[in-house]
């Protein structure tokens, strides 16, 4: 406003092509002019392309059914179920992958991250070793290596490696039991809930306390037992009610259980380990990042390491970490594409496969577009409230 | 990914390129001096690289036979090699002239996808190749129930596989790859206890793996699979020389013009050999497809006729050793007939 008002001030130049206002108007009217004709421009060169080469368009195929069958269905699909419904399971997919691989990949980064700062020698070499040998590889490569080079030489199916809790390993992929719920376990889920509710009540009251009265209480330890205990409790007064379903061999593989693909496993593994290499170097410089004198005026408080570390770094380090974390779990995301280099059905393998069975290519890469860019801004959405609620706020 | 890039290429080019496919494909492809010819990424007897780099089999000879018949020279052709998801929107998108990439011909294909078949060059069914040695009791896909089954995406195979197991009840697990190498690998693997495409595909696929001798194909045939190019549609004049190419390859074959004796037989008599030849006096056979008079003689002396051509490829002439079977000429009990040229 303040520059307006002091151009307004100025003498007129005589005429209207000299002056500023008049100008900026006229281009940026120019500009939306250009952008919005160059859209429409393609659009409708698009459409009437499409209409002359004689190739259906539009989006009804997507009631039409689908025929064909995807390895991974986290909701009910058959080959009868239609074109939408298999790209909601491609969807599904990516985003089981992207969230199981954003908490490994944070896990594993953290912990690398504060590894490289370790006092120990031997631990910080190793994790220097990791970052700059998975930082350095394209994650296709990092993919081909878990599917190829780890998981395919495993035994075949009949000669599957015996793990403890009759769980398996073979080359098909990774076999546990699956708990298999019976009558009365509501209860359990109750239990667990309400034990949450109490531990945030107990450390809600536990801060209050040390704010009036400075004195402390060991509030981990009492959550701890709430969470375990409650539920623990629940499951024996509900007499037991628990089985488990065994993986046993059939004629071509081990059928029954909970069944992890070795697609799924070398793409969690190969994205989340990538992934954690560049999140460790965040890591790295937010803990940096904070001044040497926090942790000193910490110490002459009387501080020992571990609270100067949770209660004044962390909290700083933060504010550093978090925005360019997000960066991290936008491209963990995307990077799940490559899935499709070894068959795991997410968006890009089953939208690409609709797009071939359908023949229109247009819609289906216009579909695949909108998709990402809805998750990627859901996730920058999350993270950025996140932040705020990190952000420094002055009392 | 290359599938998106070509994806986003298609839309773009259809975007941008509006007056590209309008002008004749014939006259572009005259104009470029070459043709460019859709294949697939390597199937032993259709479409596959040798050890000089050279593409062999029936779908790059047929590619040739249309470069010979446009330019007399078989050698005026550049090979795109596709996936099955790529394949069409290449087609669509202009950046190939012609798909010759063994791929089944479908009303949806030829009505939505803006493509037209111009025949059948391969009659060919789905079929499974399993591993005998190890799994010795199995002899019949109908014992396939719980396999874990590979298979390539984007493909008829891909459908047909769903709906053979639903119609016997049976329950299979999919384990699906864009790329015919990563099936191939994947299967070689031990990733999945049967493999399924064309039969004529696995008898290929056989001999690339690791041990060819302890696999075996399947007797069941579960679904139809008329392989045959397809040009874009909508340019009559490009699809009738793709189509009567084809049909020249099997009238030479009917009428015994071989590679061998195709010039001797330029001084036949035979009124049908002349017409064929473009010796007879004032024909313009050639001449009304938009080609020169002799089109045929090229095209016979570049690839040979069609049964030069299978057996070269997937015939006793080849590792493969598949039987004509219904492949042959509709004068020995096969499928193969093509229209006279007159």
């Amino acid at each position: 406003m303040a520059s307006q008002e002091i151009l307004r001030e100025e003498p007129s130049r005589g005429s209207f092509i000299n002056d500023p206002r008049i100008r900026s108007l006229f281009f940026q009217t120019l500009v939306v002019i250009l952008l919005f004709s160059s859209i429409w421009w393609i659009v409708h060169n698009v459409i009437e392309n499409l209409q002359r080469l004689h190739i259906a368009s539009g989006f009804g195929f997507l009631k039409s059914r689908a025929g064909f069958d995807i390895s991974d269905t986290p909701i009910a699909y058959t080959s009868d179920s239609t074109y939408f419904r298999a790209l909601v399971v491609g969807l599904l997919n990516t985003i089981i992958i992207a969230v199981a691989g954003i908490v490994l990949a944070t896990v594993v980064g953290f912990l690398i991250g504060i590894g490289r700062l370790s006092q120990n020698w031997l631990i910080r070499k190793i994790c220097t070793i990791y970052v700059e040998v998975f930082r350095n590889i394209p994650p296709l490569l990092v993919i081909f290596f878990w599917y190829s080079g780890v998981l395919a030489v495993l035994p075949p199916p009949r000669e599957s490696i015996h793990l403890p809790l009759g769980s398996f390993l073979n080359q098909r992929g990774f076999y546990l039991p699956r708990a298999v719920w019976g009558d009365g376990s509501w209860l359990i889920g109750v239990a667990l809930l309400l034990a949450i509710a109490m531990a945030w009540f107990v450390a809600h009251r536990a801060r209050q306390r040390q704010r009036a009265t400075g004195q402390q209480f060991p509030v981990f330890w009492t959550s701890v037992a709430l969470i375990i205990g409650l539920p623990m409790l629940a499951f024996l007064l509900g007499g037991m009610p628990l089985t488990f379903d065994f993986p046993k061999q059939s004629t071509f593989n081990l059928t029954g259980g909970f069944w992890i693909k070795p697609e799924f496993l070398s793409l969690l593994l190969a994205l989340s380990f990538y992934t954690a290499a560049f999140i460790a170097e965040i890591v790295r410089a937010g803990i940096r990042g904070v001044s040497k004198g926090q942790t000193e005026a910490a110490a002459a408080l009387g501080l020992r390491s571990a609270p100067i570390l949770r209660l004044v770094v962390i909290p700083q380090a933060m504010r550093i970490v978090i925005p360019p974390l997000t960066s991290q779990y936008l491209n963990l995301t995307k990077n799940s594409s490559l899935a499709i280099a070894i068959g795991y059905p997410d968006l890009t393998a089953t939208a690409g496969t609709v797009l071939n069975q359908t023949g229109q290519a247009v819609e289906g890469v216009f579909i695949m577009m909108i998709a990402y860019l809805v998750l990627s801004l859901v996730t920058s959405f999350v993270m950025n409230i996140v932040n705020a609620r990190m952000a420094l706020v002055e009392r | 990914m290359k599938h998106i890039a070509i994806g986003i290429l298609g839309a773009a080019a259809l975007g941008f390129m509006a007056s590209a496919a309008s002008a004749g494909t014939l006259d572009t492809v005259k104009q470029k001096g070459f043709l460019q010819c859709g294949v697939s990424t390597g199937l032993a007897g259709f479409s596959a690289p040798d050890d000089k780099g050279d593409w062999k089999g029936i779908d790059a000879d047929f590619c040739r036979a249309v470069a010979a018949a446009v330019f007399g020279d078989a050698s005026k052709v550049k090979f795109t090699p596709l996936s099955a998801k790529e394949r069409f929107t290449a087609l669509q998108s202009g950046e190939i002239d012609l798909l010759s990439r063994n791929t089944t011909w479908t009303s949806n294909r030829d009505s939505a996808l803006g493509l037209d078949f111009v025949g059948v060059t391969y009659y060919d069914g789905q079929g499974f190749m399993i591993n005998a040695k190890k799994l010795p009791g199995v002899n019949s896909a109908l014992q396939l129930s719980g396999a874990a089954v590979c298979v390539q995406s984007g493909t008829t195979t891909e459908l047909n596989l769903a709906d053979y197991f639903k119609k016997n009840k049976m329950e299979y697990n999919p384990v699906v790859f864009e790329k015919l190498e990563e099936v191939n690998a994947a299967y070689d693997a031990g990733r999945c206890d049967a493999y399924t495409t064309d039969q004529s595909g696995l008898y290929g696929i056989r001999l690339t793996l690791s041990s060819p001798a302890d696999h075996v194909v399947l007797p069941e045939i579960i679904s139809k699979e008329p392989l045959g190019p397809a040009v874009r549609q909508g340019d009559d004049q490009w699809a009738h020389i793709a189509r009567w190419t084809y049909f020249a390859l099997l009238n030479a074959e009917e009428a015994g013009i071989t590679q061998a004796n195709v010039e001797e037989m330029k001084t036949s008599t035979d009124p049908n050999i002349q017409r064929l030849l473009g010796t007879e006096p004032d024909g313009k056979y050639g001449a009304d497809l938009g080609l020169s008079n002799d089109w045929v003689v090229n095209i016979v002396k570049a690839v040979g006729n069609y049964g030069e051509m299978f057996e070269r490829n997937v015939g006793s002439g080849s590792p493969l050793k598949i039987a004509r079977g219904i492949n042959a000429l509709w004068t020995k009990g096969g499928l193969q007939y093509g229209p006279p040229i007159r």
